[in-house]
């Protein structure tokens, strides 16, 4: 998932460069409102599991692997602002130290796995609570299938990067389709990891959770 | 939730990422992400260029720190899992303390 320099041109790289620094200054404005102290070596340990959850790739299909993007999961444990602010975090230490994911393709990787990742599928994460079940399966279901969808429409916000200034002539519907296609298929990891983490921070301490209403755990940290 | 319980989940959330990243990462698969299985399959893979610090000894997880893979992973995730830590919990610290007329403030 990770865009390399030079798949998208330059001035496009900038123009989300830019718009992924607003959001980031705007997303960290946001957590700092709703995070307290006790949190914040919560919010310091997803991003530290995120990162070594995403060095953990699993095979998906012959030739292909998938890692967890861990966005929805973030979202799901420390809110979906302080989500994409882990994700950016993760996403600067990959670049700037690990070679994974280009120094110009910073901003087009936070705007994918930060904001469409972890707030997206956050707000995905709402509706399916609205629906489900209201019961720990339900919130642990919605956060999965969330995760999962997350996913691909990630991938797809690569696709809407690549229309804008893609750098190679290999047209964009085949592009789409097959972004869209393997990323489904990824999306079932993503699904199953967060489902079990969630699932297992829900059972033993769900006042830890974010994104638990109050039929699953008593808020008592973000109401303090 | 006490104090004690608080330290207690953190240590082992602590300890349980840096399992993933130097331990499990070992069996990682290798084959390329879905992106740049794209990137192959669609054949605008030729267009990613070297990235800035690809001659640092930790570009690729450490490929250059030694001749084992084995211990490379285990460097660059011990450190790249402690990095995000220390990123991470900073900038909620500094954004909360240039920020402390919430709601929420003192609560500790």
């Amino acid at each position: 998932m990770h865009i390399p320099d030079g798949f998208i041109n330059g001035p496009t790289s900038a123009g989300f460069g830019l718009a992924a620094a607003g959001g980031l200054a705007a997303a960290v404005r946001q957590t700092s409102r709703y995070l307290n102290e006790r949190q914040i070596p919560l919010a310091g340990l997803v991003a530290a599991f995120v990162f070594a959850a995403q060095m953990v790739n699993f095979p998906v299909i012959s030739g292909m692997s998938g890692h967890l993007l861990g966005g929805v999961l973030a979202a799901v444990l420390v809110g979906p602002w302080a989500g994409f602010v882990i994700l950016s975090v993760v996403l600067v230490v990959q670049g700037v130290f690990f070679a994974d994911g280009g120094l110009s393709a910073l901003g087009l990787n936070v705007i994918n796995m930060g904001l469409i990742g972890a707030v997206g599928g956050y707000a995905i994460y709402r509706v399916l609570l609205r629906i489900f079940p209201k019961n720990h399966r339900g919130l642990v279901a919605a956060a999965g299938i969330a995760s999962g969808l997350a996913v691909p429409l990630s991938a797809l916000g690569f696709a809407g990067q690549y229309a804008i200034g893609g750098a190679s002539a290999v047209s964009l519907g085949a592009v789409f389709i097959a972004l869209l296609g393997t990323h489904l298929v990824i999306g079932v990891g993503e699904g199953i990891i967060t489902a079990l983490v969630i699932g297992a921070v829900v059972q033993s301490r769900p006042d830890l959770v974010y994104g638990a209403p109050e039929y699953v755990g008593f808020r008592t940290e973000v109401l303090a | 939730m006490n104090e004690q319980s608080n330290r207690r989940l953190f240590v082992v959330g602590v300890m349980v990422a840096i399992g993933l990243a130097v331990g499990v990462s070992q069996f990682a698969s290798s084959e390329a992400d879905g992106l740049e299985y794209v990137a192959q399959q669609e054949g605008f893979a030729e267009t990613a260029q070297d990235h800035a610090v690809s001659g640092s000894p930790f570009a690729g997880y450490g490929e250059g720190v030694s001749d084992s893979g084995w211990v490379n992973t285990a460097v660059a995730g011990l450190l790249g899992t402690l990095l995000t830590l220390g990123l991470g919990s900073g900038v909620f610290w500094i954004a909360r303390r240039t920020r402390g007329d919430g709601p929420l403030h003192g609560s500790g």
